[in-house]
């Protein structure tokens, strides 16, 4: 299948991403290109493959519940682009 | 001094015939008199590198310094750096000050070595020429009319060039390797899981993996030795010990079992660059080893399996920028989806951006199994090829790319032909497999890399190979005759 200029729309709101009306022909003429490569995937069977999630096949590891960070809230807010009192600031959510 | 391995260099410092801080001088004014000109740093820390040469200097008047103190080194500006910008060449992160150090950046500040600043790279590690970058293209040592490879095309400038004498890179589809061939270096991807991914940003987290770039395998070997181990702050990190990988650099080739892959020499290979991988093995055959043709018969998939795994799980790893809690911030959102949405169509370039929209239609509903779940499945066929490959031969080896450097420009309207610049190199991250370049040659003046692969935690073997190959060779000596 092919994409079009709404599949393109539709995507970047999902990925969260303005992009400008005028690049969207460029962007569904990258995507489909990309997606042609990708097709080729289903030049083989792979209905009895395993699918391989870690290339070692290792597991989770678990750890104990225990504190091992500090707080540094104020280290961390000072790269923030907009606080105040401790918190990050955002525009208004609930009316 | 900059032609100096970091055996010599570290036997100079220890000697006393010259300091750390004088060392580190002398890199910093070779930075200052080619970068304008390479790109290959987007920040130089001169302040910090003088003052931590200046601690290294009082280790060896007390007698603790170890094997690599007070030599510099430049780290890729994907890896975390407290107190210094860490922006992963792109606009999202511009003004982002790290607030804690990587794994991998501590353990290099605890051997002592100084950094000399960050380099330059495609920005969040996408791409393969070094063109994506929010800062631009690095330019290559050999030719600066062309690239140097990517993603860590600014560590290849930065050691081809001698501005630094290692550096970190990393390695997703290629990005340690590909770069060391365009630019005549001996750069490493080690077993996924080997190297902790602990604050370096994630690209694609199942494949992404650090490791040394240098001008030589021993060089390579003493940077693995501090950059590898378990990091249980690494939820991927292996628990294995790590062996002295200068331990076996010596050992004879003398019955080592090499495979070359026959799609590896197939169409697509310049044939220049064919010509130097034949005389290359020529050289292993001399050396003792024994050559038999192999096959990989699921090669042709790995590109398209790695444009489906990267960009899922680079959009899912990119979505934490989002302009709220650091990064890059629209002026005015009028409300939060705005907020989000212009500061990410404004903070990421094309090429993020596209990866970003193919990773989040592939994982969008109804489409998982179509895609990232056949694209494991294809991981699973790619990775048991090489399983097969180990039972008869002990390395595998082929081209690292498939052409030396093209010029700048030439590949950046075409996605899909740039991706093709790794076609060699992808599948030994889908497979999680170790893999290295080394300098094998030249055609027309542009050098061309030599790529070993080697089977799980056989990082040992491939240096021990390269440094071999390097005691018969002199490819790797060479350097560009601007920066001599």
């Amino acid at each position: 299948m092919s994409l079009d200029k709404s599949d393109v729309e539709k995507i970047a709101h999902l990925a969260r991403l303005a992009i400008d009306e005028s690049t969207i022909p460029d962007y569904a003429r990258d995507l489909n290109n990309i997606l042609t490569l990708v097709e080729q995937m289903s030049a083989v069977n792979t209905d009895a493959v395993t699918p391989m999630a870690h290339p070692l096949d290792a597991h989770q590891r678990l750890r104990e519940d225990v504190v091992s960070e500090t707080d540094q809230r104020e280290l961390f807010q000072s790269i923030a682009p907009k606080t105040d009192a401790g918190v990050y600031l955002v525009p208004q959510v609930i009316e | 001094m900059h032609n100096k391995t970091l055996s010599e260099l570290s036997a100079l410092l220890h000697n006393g015939d010259i300091t750390s801080v004088e060392l580190t001088q002398h890199f910093l004014n070779r930075i200052k008199t080619h970068n304008g000109n390479l790109n290959a740093f987007i920040s130089v820390t001169e302040e910090s590198a003088l003052a931590q040469a200046a601690a290294a200097d009082k280790q060896f008047a007390d007698k603790t310094a170890g094997k690599l103190t007070g030599i510099p080194m430049a780290h890729k500006d994907i890896f975390c750096t407290k107190g210094v910008r860490t922006s992963c060449a792109s606009k999202m992160l511009d003004k982002f000050i790290a607030p804690y150090d990587a794994t991998v950046v501590e353990k290099i500040a605890a051997s002592g070595m100084v950094m000399l600043g960050k380099t330059n790279m495609d920005e969040f590690a996408m791409g393969s020429s070094n063109e994506t970058s929010f800062y631009g293209p690095v330019k290559n040592p050999w030719d600066t009319d062309r690239v140097p490879g990517g993603s860590s095309g600014g560590s290849a400038a930065a050691i081809a060039a001698r501005l630094a004498p290692a550096a970190t890179g990393t390695d997703t589809g290629g990005s340690i390797r590909q770069p060391s061939s365009l630019c005549n270096l001996t750069g490493l991807k080690p077993t996924y899981g080997r190297v902790s991914r602990y604050g370096m940003i994630a690209f694609a987290s199942s494949l992404d993996q650090a490791g040394p770039m240098a001008a030589n395998a021993e060089d390579a070997a003493l940077l693995l030795n501090v950059m590898s181990g378990f990091d249980e702050r690494d939820s991927t990190s292996v628990e294995r010990d790590v062996p002295d990988y200068t331990a076996n650099l010596n050992d004879s080739l003398q019955g080592l079992r090499i495979g070359l892959p026959k799609e590896y020499f197939g169409e697509g290979l310049a044939p220049e660059v064919a010509e130097i991988i034949d005389v290359a093995i020529k050289e292993f055959e001399k050396l003792g080893a024994t050559v038999k043709e192999i096959s990989l018969p699921n090669t042709s998939l790995a590109i398209p399996t790695y444009y489906v795994v990267a960009p899922a799980e680079c959009s899912s790893n990119l979505s934490r920028m989002d302009g709220v809690r650091f990064g890059h911030r629209c002026d005015d959102p009028k409300d939060l989806l705005d907020l989000y949405q212009r500061s990410r169509g404004e903070g990421f370039g094309d090429e993020v951006k596209r990866r970003i929209m193919i990773g989040t239609y592939a994982l969008s509903a109804g489409y998982y199994d179509a895609y990232y779940l056949k694209a494991q499945k294809c991981r699973r066929l790619i990775s048991d090829d090489f399983q097969q490959a180990f039972e008869e031969v002990d390395v595998i080896m082929g081209p690292t790319a498939p052409t030396t450097a093209f010029k700048l420009g030439d590949k950046t309207d075409d996605p899909v032909a740039m991706y093709l610049a790794d076609i060699y190199t992808i599948n030994t991250n889908l497979a999680g497999l170790p893999g290295m370049s080394i300098p094998a040659g030249f055609a027309n003046g542009l050098p061309a890399g030599l790529q070993i692969i080697g089977n799980y935690f056989d990082e040992a073997r491939l240096l021990n190979v390269a440094h071999q190959y390097q005691q018969v060779t002199d490819w790797h000596k060479q350097i560009p005759t601007a920066f001599q």
